[in-house]
């Protein structure tokens, strides 16, 4: 209900004919649209190159730290967007700040690793044997990429790459931070309109026709990972690197550790920089005056995991119950996930603004859409692992004298707690990062800590800056401790 | 004339997988290797094929040192114990991949792998899918598939493994009719006492890595 009566609303403010009509008609607006989907593609183009290396290199060798590289590429995977905003304000130079590039690299780095899981675990999936088998009919190991791996791979690299564009094409955070009004995305060209021009009907129309291209490209995607499905590989595993193998391999962690750590170790140091020397005021300021929004950040951040994995599961039983209802569902639950968070929070406040509900002062409404976009995350995780008990365990079980409840309490409660708990610190890492839908909503008194990072980077002085760079330090640290904390508890082969 | 293996070792780490063993196969005949399951058999094979570099000694062929010969340029085929066809092709594609690969021409292919199924008793099956084929079907299309680009060498690795009674005893007889009707040099891995000596010429029992003396001493 949260999420569909937003966007039915949202639809019919919509569609009344100005909206539409001054989509198409406003250059303004066109030229942002052309903005928005050039920096998408090569955002994606640029994400895509970048991350088969190091997704390569995870899924064939077995080396020292292999896991530790994995917590690594892992880690920027549910970074705060407004983090990677920030990091990359701290790492890059000031006259840098006004090219349109930096939009580009920071999302692109944000969205590596969406990339880079699925096709990892895929890769890793991928038989060696059938390469050795192409190899001994008379294939080099040029024509065994061409002929063998690619073709195997592209369903799974095509699924990846319209994730990262998806992501990359509703980017709002991270453009918020950098780009300012001279670059906005359609995420940010709706915020303006409806927050500071009122223009309600071309927001909403702005709205509208990003879903249907999220729409459009999740149903792509959903074929996409059905074809994806009916090759069932059996995993080899990894092999330790041999002679000129170690140096690449060496090469690629290295690298990739540097290009993803730089940004992040140099926004922490920056948080410890004052004018002449090292200072810890930023660090002080926020002990004064911000423990009120530190708080207020955990306490929704509870709650949404709460509610997102309340409902994620009964979503994932649902889910995983076999037939064509389930499917539409399976695909139906990823749409909040695709989304964009603006279009969420838009849809919630010009909705839940007038009778009979009128929501949008209380506190609630913001954990509640933090919620809704941990709700996917959940899902993901735990209906593979529901799908993957065998019935005839719950069958052995009943034939033992296990009522239906024990069956449930003995077989599955015991098999999914472990990824039931690694959902629960997704949605708690997404809530704790979400911008884009808190934004709208957002009120004095409930201001989370991206909120307040955003504001402290938007405002000029070194203070503010200081301030913004030391706050995006501890939400760094808060989400890198969720993350690694679900890192332990998930399962293996994560499917999204 | 021969497929020679002289002292062949394989360490993985200090686990000693094969010590320096040795195996001379004449061209056209097929050896069998037997030996119980650890001592190495596969990776033999392997080494052969060119996909395990050998820690020690070395594989000839026609007077040939194999060493610097690149798996795809050694014309020795491989039937992979759990086949390894490939899941994106189907039967023929599968089967004409080899000679895609030699860059044949496509009414040569198709020509080919008409004739090899007819060969291997699977006439028709050019289309379907590979995921659907019973277990013994498989294990047709992965021979059918090594012989197709003519390799000089032939390696079995457990070819029959896993097939009920019935369908491994006619598949062993076959085996043998279709490597003697191409006359393919042939080294076949196998557990199986009564598979070689169907299947092979020759049988050769590997022993455990742990006594010296009778490591690939190859016993006729």
């Amino acid at each position: 209900m949260f999420f569909a009566w937003p966007l039915v609303t949202l639809f019919s403010t919509g569609v009344t004919g100005d909206g539409i009509r001054a989509l198409f008609q406003k250059p303004a607006i066109r030229s942002v649209a052309w903005f928005t989907l050039w920096q998408a593609m090569a955002s994606t183009a640029l994400t895509v190159a970048v991350g088969l290396i190091p997704a390569y290199v995870v899924a064939r060798y077995r080396f020292p730290g292999r896991r530790a590289f994995l917590a690594v590429v892992t880690v920027p995977f549910v970074l705060p967007t407004v983090v990677v905003g920030a990091a990359f304000l701290a790492l890059l130079p000031e006259s840098w700040h006004q090219t349109v590039g930096r939009s580009c690299s920071p999302t692109s780095s944000s969205t590596s690793p969406w990339w880079c899981a699925p096709s990892a675990a895929c890769r890793g999936q991928l038989d060696r044997g059938v390469e050795e088998a192409a190899r001994t009919l008379g294939a080099s190991t040029w024509q065994v990429a061409r002929h063998i791996t690619l073709p195997i791979l592209r369903p799974a690299i095509v699924a990846a790459a319209s994730i990262v564009f998806l992501f990359t094409f509703t980017s709002y955070g991270v453009v918020t931070v950098l780009g300012g009004p001279r670059h906005p995305t359609l995420e940010v060209e709706l915020y303006r309109r409806a927050v500071l021009l009122g223009d309600l009907p071309l927001a909403a129309a702005i709205g509208l026709a990003q879903l249907l291209v999220v729409a459009a490209l999740l149903g792509w995607w959903g074929t996409l990972q059905a074809r994806a499905g009916t090759v069932r590989l059996r995993s080899h595993g990894q092999r330790p690197p041999v002679g000129r193998q170690r140096f690449t391999v060496a090469t690629v962690v290295v690298m990739t550790t540097v290009a993803l750590g730089a940004p992040v170790l140099r926004l922490v140091q920056r948080s410890f920089q004052g004018r002449d020397g090292w200072t810890l005021a930023w660090w002080r300021s926020i002990l004064d005056d911000g423990a009120g929004t530190v708080w207020t950040s955990l306490r929704f951040a509870v709650l949404a995991a709460l509610v997102a994995t309340a409902i994620g599961l009964a979503a994932a039983t649902a889910v995983s119950t076999s037939g064509r209802l389930a499917r539409l569902l399976d695909s139906g639950l990823m749409l909040p996930l695709g989304t964009s968070a603006v279009t969420l929070g838009f849809g919630i406040l010009i909705t839940f603004d007038h009778d009979p509900v009128d929501f949008r002062a209380s506190w609630f409404v913001i954990p509640i859409a933090h919620a809704l976009v941990g709700i996917p995350f959940v899902v993901r995780i735990v209906a593979p692992v529901l799908r993957s008990i065998d019935p005839k365990l719950r069958e052995a079980a009943a034939v033992l004298g296990a009522s239906p409840f024990r069956v449930w309490w003995e077989v599955d409660r015991r098999i999914i707690q472990r990824p039931a708990a690694a959902g629960a610190g997704f949605a708690m890492a997404v809530s704790l990062g979400e911008f884009g839908a808190t934004s709208f909503l957002t009120r004095r008194g409930s201001r989370t800590i991206p909120i307040e990072i955003a504001d402290a980077l938007s405002r000029p002085g070194a203070a503010s800056f200081g301030r913004g760079t030391a706050l995006a330090s501890l939400l760094l640290v808060l989400s890198a401790v969720v993350v690694l904390l679900v890192d332990r508890l998930a399962p293996d082969g994560r499917s999204w | 004339m021969s497929l020679s293996i002289e002292d062949v070792s394989v360490r993985f780490g200090d686990r000693v997988i094969l010590d320096r063993c040795s195996i001379e196969v004449a061209e056209h005949q097929i050896v069998a290797v037997l030996g119980p399951s650890g001592v190495g058999k596969s990776t033999l094979l392997r080494v052969v094929a060119g996909l395990q570099v050998p820690d020690a000694g070395r594989v000839s062929w026609r007077g040939r040192d194999l060493a610097q010969v690149p798996v795809h340029r050694r014309r020795i085929g491989m039937v992979f114990q759990d086949e390894q066809l490939f899941p994106h092709l189907d039967v023929a594609a599968n089967i004409g991949f080899g000679l895609r690969m030699a860059g044949a021409r496509r009414g040569e292919i198709s020509a080919r792998v008409d004739k090899l199924l007819e060969l291997v008793g699977l006439p028709g099956f050019q289309p379907r899918d590979v995921a659907a084929l019973s277990g013994g079907e498989a294990k047709r299309v992965a021979l059918a598939r090594s012989l197709a680009p003519r390799p000089e060498v032939l390696l079995l690795d457990e070819p029959l493994t896993g097939l009920d009674r019935e369908l491994h005893d006619r598949l062993t007889g076959e085996i043998r009719r279709i490597l003697t009707a191409t006359g393919t040099t042939a080294l076949l891995v196998t557990h199986d006492h009564e598979e070689a000596g169907t299947i092979a010429d020759r049988t050769v029992t590997l022993g455990r890595a742990t006594d010296p003396d009778d490591l690939g001493a190859g016993h006729p």
